[in-house]
This record gives structure tokens, sequence and C-alpha cells, in this order.
């Protein structure tokens, strides 16, 4: 299972590291512009709870980064599919499907690692200072691993690359705009919190941000992202299945 | 590689797509070491065959064997018996030729030795050594189709599956794959090739089929399949359009010709399948 695994992993960052400085540079354009709109321009002098807006607005776009770019691999995944149709080759080849998932989760992984490199480094230039203590790795990786998961299993799913396009626009938008990332959940009504409690991301971000800020950290949250990553990756390998016609 | 024993085994192989029936009971059985072509129009179902075989596509009935191994209940012993050549080029146009045929390698757990020196016999094999470090993008249609039947050899496989290979191909390009082809089978290999060009088959068969609407409608070789309707052949222009006389002699064909000034053809196996189906392959 490892050689496949790991054959399928090679594959995507062969490609990510030909399209290295394009992907870099578009990773960067999303954190750069709500660093300067919602942190820099509007929040500079804003503070929730005691902490700079800047400080706040951070850890939730690292969370919201981990799942966009976790997420992104659906696209490449559907142009793999359905254009170069380099998915024949996988599902010719004598590897199994657990195999292929695990490949493509791991190069979600590593996109999102790459883009968080690439907030926190945009986040220092901007005068913020956090901790980054190993459980806010952890956390990353729950999240990441979890919406990597999601977008194999529903880049099965889909037919089309504007299947693709709903389904960003309906899942992942509103989940990084509602899930923590630029305000505080405890503003909302008490029955919007609970609906917004159960997205993965609100955990994530919380969870994040707590370890960034120096603050503890609910392990239910880790637990639950966990679950619901487990819950995927077997949805991931249950569609890869069911995507020969 | 090679053997008279069965490499393929298909029996009563079905696939529907609701109620469409793509194939209505395929039972074949290839011979290790041959050359077999699957003969038939667009829409026939050969490619449906070959996505069943190569573990791309469900099917609905039947069962089927590679190498004595059965394609569902042994998928992945299955799956190192053949290597495949889709009609489309299915590389990873932003990697360089190397660089694809090694992740081919990987997913066949070859090591590392192994995978350079069968990377460079390969290239050798189709004459691309130069081409190593080349982006796909960059190359022409011929020589895209050099690599994915490079990539297809690479694990040694007693098998290999053909899907239209010359598709899209020009003539001068399509000859060239042809001699790879023979080359590829006298080495050993089971050669299972789908195609809709007359010449291919008759250039490069030992057996052929011919599917219809999901059926096999005739199983021989190609000179026996050409004798069922004669040897030579006559087209005639008449008012209600294209029609072909067939003779068992030359003699007979030539006191028809007499009566006017026809031109004289040998038959071929479009004319055999024509005669079964009423359809050219082409069609």
């Amino acid at each position: 299972m490892i050689t496949g695994c790991l054959a399928v992993y090679r594959r995507e960052m062969l490609i990510l590291k030909r399209r290295f400085k394009r992907q870099a540079a578009g990773q960067a354009v999303s954190p750069l512009l709500y660093l300067l709109t919602f942190g820099y321009a509007m929040g500079g002098e804003l503070r929730f709870d005691g902490t700079r807006y800047l400080d706040f607005l951070l850890p939730g776009l690292v969370a919201m980064s981990s799942m966009t770019q976790a997420f992104a691999i659906s696209t490449d995944i559907n142009v793999a599919r359905f254009y170069w149709h380099i998915f024949d080759e996988f599902q010719a080849a004598p590897i199994s499907n657990a195999s292929y998932v695990a490949g493509e989760v791991m190069a979600g992984i590593s996109r999102a690692l790459m883009s968080i490199c690439i907030t926190l480094g945009l986040g220092y230039l901007f005068g913020v200072r956090l901790h980054y203590p190993p459980i806010f790795w952890l956390t990353i990786l729950l999240n990441s691993f979890l919406f990597a998961s999601l977008a194999v299993a529903l880049a099965m799913v889909v037919r089309n690359h504007a299947d693709q396009s709903l389904l960003t626009n309906f899942v992942i938008t509103p989940m990084a705009f509602l899930g923590g990332t630029f305000f505080p959940l405890d503003r909302l009504p008490v029955w919007l919190q609970k609906i917004l409690g159960l997205l993965p991301l609100t955990h994530a971000s919380t969870a994040i941000r707590a370890a960034a800020l120096g603050r503890p950290v609910h392990v239910m949250s880790l637990v639950l992202l966990a679950v619901i990553g487990v819950v995927f990756f077997g949805m991931a390998y249950y569609c890869v299945n069911k995507a020969r016609d | 590689m090679s053997g008279s024993h069965a490499m393929i085994e298909i029996r009563g192989l079905r696939k529907d797509y609701g109620r469409v029936q793509a194939l209505k009971g395929i039972d074949l059985t290839v011979p290790g070491g041959q050359l077999f072509a699957y003969l038939g129009p667009n829409g026939a179902g050969k490619s449906t065959t070959i996505r069943i075989l190569t573990g791309l596509t469900r099917m609905s009935g039947g069962s089927a064997s590679l190498g004595g191994f059965d394609i569902e209940r042994d998928a992945i012993a299955a799956k190192r018996q053949f290597g495949v050549v889709q009609q489309y080029v299915n590389l990873d146009q932003e990697l360089t030729v190397f660089e694809n045929l090694d992740i081919h390698c990987r997913l066949f757990a070859m090591k590392k030795k192994a995978r350079r020196e069968r990377i460079d016999r390969l290239l050798a094999y189709v004459d691309m050594t130069d081409r190593a470090s080349t982006l796909i993008k960059k190359l022409s249609g011929g020589l895209k189709r050099r690599v994915t039947i490079a990539r297809a050899l690479l694990h040694g496989p007693s098998i290999l599956f053909l899907d239209e290979p010359t598709v899209g191909l020009d003539a001068a390009i399509r000859r060239r794959i042809w001699a790879l082809i023979k080359k590829i089978q006298q080495e050993g290999t089971t050669i299972f090739l789908t195609t809709h060009h007359i010449e291919e088959a008759e250039f490069l068969a030992e057996r052929v089929a011919f599917l219809d609407e999901g059926r096999i409608v005739a199983l021989d070789t190609p000179n026996n399949l050409m004798a069922r309707v004669g040897s030579w052949a006559i087209d005639l222009v008449e008012d209600s359009g294209m029609k072909t006389r067939y003779f068992s002699t030359r003699e007979e064909a030539d006191r028809f010709r007499a009566h006017g000034a026809f031109t004289m053809r040998r038959v071929n196996l479009e004319d055999a399948f024509l005669s079964l189906t009423g359809k050219k392959v082409g069609q």
C-alpha cells in the first residue's frame, strides 16, 4: 500500500514543484488582502477581549488556508480525471483505492502546509508575533487531513468541472466566512452559534487561535476533527471505488 | 512472456448503461503471444471491453481473467499482467517524459535500479532516448503515443491492451507505430488491439473478432474472414448507390470486368464486415 501511496504523492509533488512560483504567489494573494483590508486598514486599533485584531485574525486565516488549500486538491484531481485522464492510469495500476486516497490526501496536506507557511510569513511582516506550539501544528494537520479527504470524496462524486465550482461555492466559501475566521462567534445569537458550532472549521479556528495566543485548547475539538477526518477518508475510499463507471 | 495457454478469457461479459446494453454477452479466449484485433464501428463496445478488462469500468455480468487472475476477485494480481495504451493520451503534460515513466514504475513498486534500467531500455526501444527530459506538452502527437506505449511496457506485462493506438495520427506515423506493435508481439507479448482501421487489423492481426452492437458476430483469422465473401471484388456505381460484387477467382472477376470499365481489387476485412452486418466498420 505504501509504495502506491508514495507514487501518487510523488506525482502531485512533482507538479507542485513545477508550478511552485505561481502556486506560492496565488496562495499569498488572499491572506495578504485579508491582512491589509480587515486587519490593517480597518482594524489596526481594534481589539477583541484585549487581543489586537491582527493577532486574532492571523490564526483564523491559518485555519481558513488549511481548509481551502487542502480542499483545492479536488480541482487538480478533477482536471487529472476529466481533462488529462490521469485517473485512468491510477485505476489501471496495481494499487489499492486506499493507497490512491492516502497519496492525494497527503498532497492536500502538503499544499495546506505550504500556504500556512506563507500566511505566517506575511503575518510576521505585518508585525504579528504568536506562539506555535505542537498542538497548533497538530490542529492544522487534522484540519488539512479532514478537508483533503473531503476533497477526494467530492472529486469522485462530481461529474464535471462546473459541479466542482458549485461545491466550493456552497460548502467552502460559507464556512470560510462563518467558521470563526474573521470574528468571534460569541457575538452572534446563541441559535446561530450552535449551528456554526457544527462546522469543522469553527473547531479548527478556535483551537488554532487558542494555541497561537497561548490559551488552553479544547481537546474535544481535536477529537472531533480527527473523527470527522476519518469518516471523510472512509467516504473518499468508498467514492473512488464508485467512480468506476 | 509467451505461451499457447489462454492469457485473456472472457465469458458472458455484459455491460449495461441503464437500458442501453453496451455488451450483450461476449465470449472470447486469446492465447498467449497472439496479436488479436477487435474490429467494429464506433459505439460497438470495443473500448467498453478494454475498460472493463483494465479495471476502469465495472461489468454488469459475466467474468474475465487475465493471465489466469480473475479481474474482480484478484484485481491487483490481474492488473500486474497487463499494460494499456488508451485511445487518448493520458500523460501528465507538465511532467517530463522521464518523470511520467518513473511514476508508472513506482506504481508497480519497481526498485530504483530496475526503474532506471527499464526506462532507459524502453526509451531506446521507442527511439526516444534524447527526449527523456522533454516536457510532454512539447511533444508531437506521434511522440506522445510512443511514450504511452513505452510506459505500458515498463513493468514487463504479458498482455498489452491497445485501444485505437493510431487514432488521430497521420499515415507515416501510423505505420511506424504498427512496426513497433509487431516488434512487441514478436517478443512474446499477447496483444489485444481495438481498431476501426481495416488496414491496421489486416496488417497486424493473427485473429480478428468483428464486434457489432455489443456482440461478436465473427471470430477467425483475417484470411478466413475475407474468404467467406470471396477473393476479388468489383465496386459498381448503380442508380441505388455503390454496390460491390465478389468473386472466388480472378478469372471470374475478369470475365465480369469485360462488360465494362470497372476497377477490380482484393477483398478486404471491410467487405467481410459489411457482408455480415450490412455496415461499414468506419461508420
